[in-house]
């Protein structure tokens, strides 16, 4: 496998434990499979080698969703009908399911090597959870297989369902699997991660189901031909997907680097922003925000400050914990009002707003985001970018003794938490 | 496939449509029509009158349908995306090219919002004959009509590619057609959106059209007709992220256009220059045959360029008078702020040039590094022009709005020292033709700052008091 070349400088962290574990489960199923195949010999080789060049293929056009996973649907979807197809041209498929994993690892690695080449990451994680999964319904599916037929009429609703039911276990192991190691690695809950993973894989998970059936059923009347034709209308849901995926990144990235406006512009001290932006989604994820509600929240700590572009003269410091009641409000009301004039963010604008008022206030007191914001606002504006563990300390000393009005005692708990495991400081030093 | 409401929106009544424009549509229906009756003289032998034909044709007939009522509008609303291609070819291919005509002539029960009933014949007759002529193209390179058998793949995969081929090329040439005889006037930039999604829409479009031959081929297997809705699954998926990709890159565009308006808040003077920019350096950038992701990074560049403004304190920029040495290279350096602050952006790899290098001129004398001629980035001389002509058009409280005849002799005035001489040409082509939304009269300004000078303005350059 890969890993050794990858280790060191391809991969863009270090694997968390729970990685480790994965790539290592998956890496032992792999040396069983492939050596099982090679003792045993390849059945059906021409079946194998298309499959797995089609798996090779998907996996050099694999792409990243939102929240940096990462996906290849044309890979999945070839593996996962290699794993479900009953006849090829109608000769009965015989592979084991053993040689199901093999070809599709095989197929995976060969697909990672241009990434590599190129200096990107390898990916191995991605890898190894579509492994597992493709091993789960392999497993299931392959020794049904010779019970199933496909060309009776009473008969195929029997495999459609079997098919159906099996794939979507398997997309629900890619599901748990992903949940895990980002709950593991964020420290995000469980159950939050798990709906967050599900919520985004949904839509190209139903379509990589549906076309490893419909290849499955097809491949019995087209042949090979029948992966070839479904390379073309999975390749147009992908680039729509890329596109996608590609405009969320650049939207962030731009709404990170326009947060800066207010530093360069000296209202607030240099990388006020961007740490905000960092505790807050901390802070949110700790509270059990799912990632919709912390990109909000994200969005509205990065231009939390954007109101104070309207004030004549800059805040001394810019430090608006430290700025009258009426200040805060001002600003928090026409920053509030700048993103308002988007149209298309109306709740990140409804955070802004209520940025600057006391947890405990009428109707129930501001959104939680807002609380978050106003804490995370605060602390940063005492620590700064300062390393210092006293200064933390110290910080939040200060906002325990609030929090019977001004901030939520609830947050500032997330907060000392999130502070705490930060051995670096909340947000490295500024670029610049 | 581009559905021909996606060009007429909002049920415009026809009347607005030119005489070209009538003229065109009444061509390409009466040219259906005369194809339907010889189609019908002569084409005796693929009769399908049979019932079983007659299910087929009403269930792909159905499956265009559902594709074609909920297309996917694309940005601005200007072309809209839907997958009912692979209907129109599996019927070319079950049906042959009569039962394709009558697929794609579905689309006149198409339930669309604010389709006009000539909106509804005119795009009914350009599915009608591009399904006809593929079928043609289909039948014409060996492909047999009815449920392909498994002998014939993959000979079919070739007759299908082309038929697909002509099926995209002749509904999108016949829409696009049309599109540039009545330009779409609403959004204010015309065709520009959908120009740019073309070629997106094409390929998606072949892609979906292939789907279509795996209709066909599932019909007689298996699962028979159930196949046309597991078929759709994909086409949906692929549809909703498309959408959710249209909806995401308006919500950039307006919270960039919001973001840049709140910089310009410091500076009551420049309400809406950003934005002017930004479309003005888009008008040059099409005007000399820039590709659309470029015309689209220089968007983002006119609206950005002045972003590192806030770097320089507001008692600079407001002063009224000479400016010290100092507060002039204050304001020098507001290119290199605005960088550090766009630099983090990842596509705006050419655009940073242009917004480092505004303030560039021919002759070398600008700043902040005094390049001249093409040493300078082409999008630095592209945005150069469209900030000089906004400050002139704009008002300014040492002098009223200039007007735009004004304007255009000053650029070629400074054509060759300051500005590039193609550019300005460029430029005052795009703007006879597509004029120029000058800012209205502002709101009087208070009066205790009027500065005397603008940074961007050639007609009031800024006043430095040398050597101190």
């Amino acid at each position: 496998m890969t890993e050794p070349r990858s280790a060191g400088e391809s991969l863009r962290h270090a694997m968390d434990s729970g990685e480790v574990l994965l790539v290592a489960a998956a890496g032992m199923l792999v040396v069983a499979a492939v050596a099982q195949t090679a003792a045993v010999g390849v059945v059906q080789l021409r079946t194998a080698l298309a499959f797995g060049g089609l798996i090779a293929f998907g996996e050099v056009l694999r792409l990243s969703l939102p929240g940096g996973r990462e996906v290849a649907p044309i890979a999945s979807a070839g593996a996962f009908a290699y794993a479900v197809i009953v006849k090829v041209g109608m000769v009965p498929a015989t592979q084991p399911a053993l040689q199901v994993v093999a070809v599709a690892a095989v197929g995976m690695v060969l697909g990672a090597m241009p990434h590599l080449a190129a200096g990107r990451p390898a990916g191995l994680t991605g890898i190894a959870s579509r492994l597992v999964a493709v091993a789960v319904v392999a497993a299931a599916f392959r020794p049904l297989s010779r019970s199933i037929t496909i060309t009776a009429p009473e008969d195929w609703w029997v495999a459609l369902a079997a098919m159906a039911g099996l794939l979507v276990v398997g997309w629900l192991v890619e599901c748990l699997i992903g949940a895990l190691i980002s709950a593991n690695a964020l420290r995000a809950r469980f159950g939050v991660a798990l709906w967050d993973e599900m919520r985004v894989q949904l839509p190209l998970g139903v379509a990589v189901t549906a076309t490893a059936i419909l290849i499955a059923f097809a491949a019995d009347m087209m042949g090979l031909a029948a992966l070839g034709l479904f390379i073309a209308p999975l390749l147009i849901t992908q680039l729509a997907f890329r596109r996608y995926a590609g405009i969320r990144a650049t939207y962030l990235q731009t709404v990170r680097a326009l947060a800066r406006v207010t530093e360069v512009g000296g209202y607030v001290e240099d990388g006020h922003a961007r740490r905000v932006g960092q505790l807050a989604v901390a802070v949110g994820r700790d509270l059990g925000m799912n990632e919709p509600e912390l990109l909000e929240l994200e969005y509205a700590a990065l231009m939390h400050d954007i109101g104070q572009l309207s004030l004549r003269d800059p805040i001394p410091g810019g430090a608006t914990v430290l700025a009258s009641r009426d200040d805060q409000q001002r600003i928090a009301e026409l920053g509030a009002n700048v993103i308002g004039e988007t149209g298309v963010l109306p709740r990140v604008a409804e955070l802004v707003r209520c940025q600057h008022r006391p947890w405990r206030g009428p109707n129930g007191g501001p959104p939680v985001g807002s609380r978050i914001i106003r804490a995370a606002n605060a602390f940063d504006d005492l620590v700064g970018s300062s390393a210092e563990p006293s200064r933390s300390t110290a910080a939040l000393e200060r906002l325990r003794l609030d929090t019977a009005t001004e901030y939520d005692p609830l947050v500032v708990e997330a907060l000392a938490r999130v502070a705490g495991r930060r051995q670096v400081p909340a947000g490295r030093l500024p670029a610049c | 496939m581009v559905t021909g409401n996606g060009h007429r929106l909002n049920g415009e009544p026809p009347s607005r449509l030119s005489l070209a424009a009538w003229l065109y549509m009444a061509v390409v229906v009466a040219g259906t029509v005369i194809v339907l009756v010889q189609a019908l003289g002569s084409d005796a032998e693929t009769d399908s009158a049979g019932t079983k034909s007659g299910i087929t044709l009403v269930v792909l007939a159905l499956l265009f349908l559902v594709c074609d009522s909920t297309p996917t509008t694309l940005t601005s609303r200007q072309s809209a995306w839907s997958p009912s291609s692979s209907a129109t070819l599996a019927a070319v291919v079950l049906l042959g090219p009569l039962g394709a005509m009558a697929v794609g002539a579905a689309s006149l029960l198409s339930v669309r919002r604010g389709a006009g009933f000539v909106q509804r014949v005119f795009s009914a007759s350009v599915y009608g004959l591009s399904g006809y002529c593929a079928g043609r193209a289909y039948l014409a390179l060996g492909g047999s009509v009815g449920l392909p058998r498994h002998a014939a793949f993959p000979a079919i995969i070739v007759p299908f590619a082309v038929a697909a081929v002509v099926h995209v090329f002749l509904n999108h040439g016949l829409l696009l057609g049309m599109l540039m005889l009545d330009p779409p006037v609403a959004a204010g930039q015309p065709g520009r959106a959908a120009g740019r999604h073309i070629p997106l829409l094409f390929f998606s479009d072949l892609g979906y059209a292939t789907l279509g031959l795996l209709i066909a081929a599932l019909w007689g297997g298996g699962p028979g007709a159930f196949t046309a809705i597991l078929v759709l699954v994909p086409l949906f998926v692929a549809r909703w992220a498309m959408g959710q990709f249209a909806a995401q890159e308006r919500a950039y565009a307006a919270t960039m256009a919001a973001l840049c308006q709140a910089v310009e808040t410091k500076d009551l003077y420049t309400r809406g220059h950003s934005e002017r920019v930004a479309r003005g350096s888009a008008m040059i950038a099409q005007e000399v045959g820039m590709r659309g992701s470029r015309v689209e990074a220089i968007r983002y560049a006119g609206m950005l360029h002045d972003v590192g403004k806030l770097g320089v304190p507001t008692t600079v920029l407001r002063k009224n008078g000479p400016l010290t040495e100092e507060e002039f290279a204050a304001i020098q350096l507001h290119p290199m702020r605005g960088i550090e602050i766009v630099r983090e952006i990842g596509f705006l790899d050419e655009a940073l040039a242009g917004i480092m290098h505004h303030h560039e001129r021919i002759d070398g004398l600008g700043y902040p590094m005094g390049l001249a001629g093409d040493e300078i980035p082409e999008f630095a001389r592209v945005i150069a022009v469209a900030d000089a002509f906004d400050a002139m058009t704009s008002n300014r409280s040492y002098r009223g709005a200039r007007s735009i005849e004004d304007a255009v002799a000053d650029l070629r005035r400074w054509s060759g020292t300051q500005f590039d001489p193609v550019l300005v040409e460029a430029f005052v082509a795009a703007l006879s033709r597509a004029g120029w939304y000058q800012p209205e009269a502002g709101a009087p300004q208070p009066a205790d700052s009027v500065p005397a000078a603008d940074h961007d303005d050639p007609t009031a350059p800024l006043q430095v008091i040398e050597g101190r």
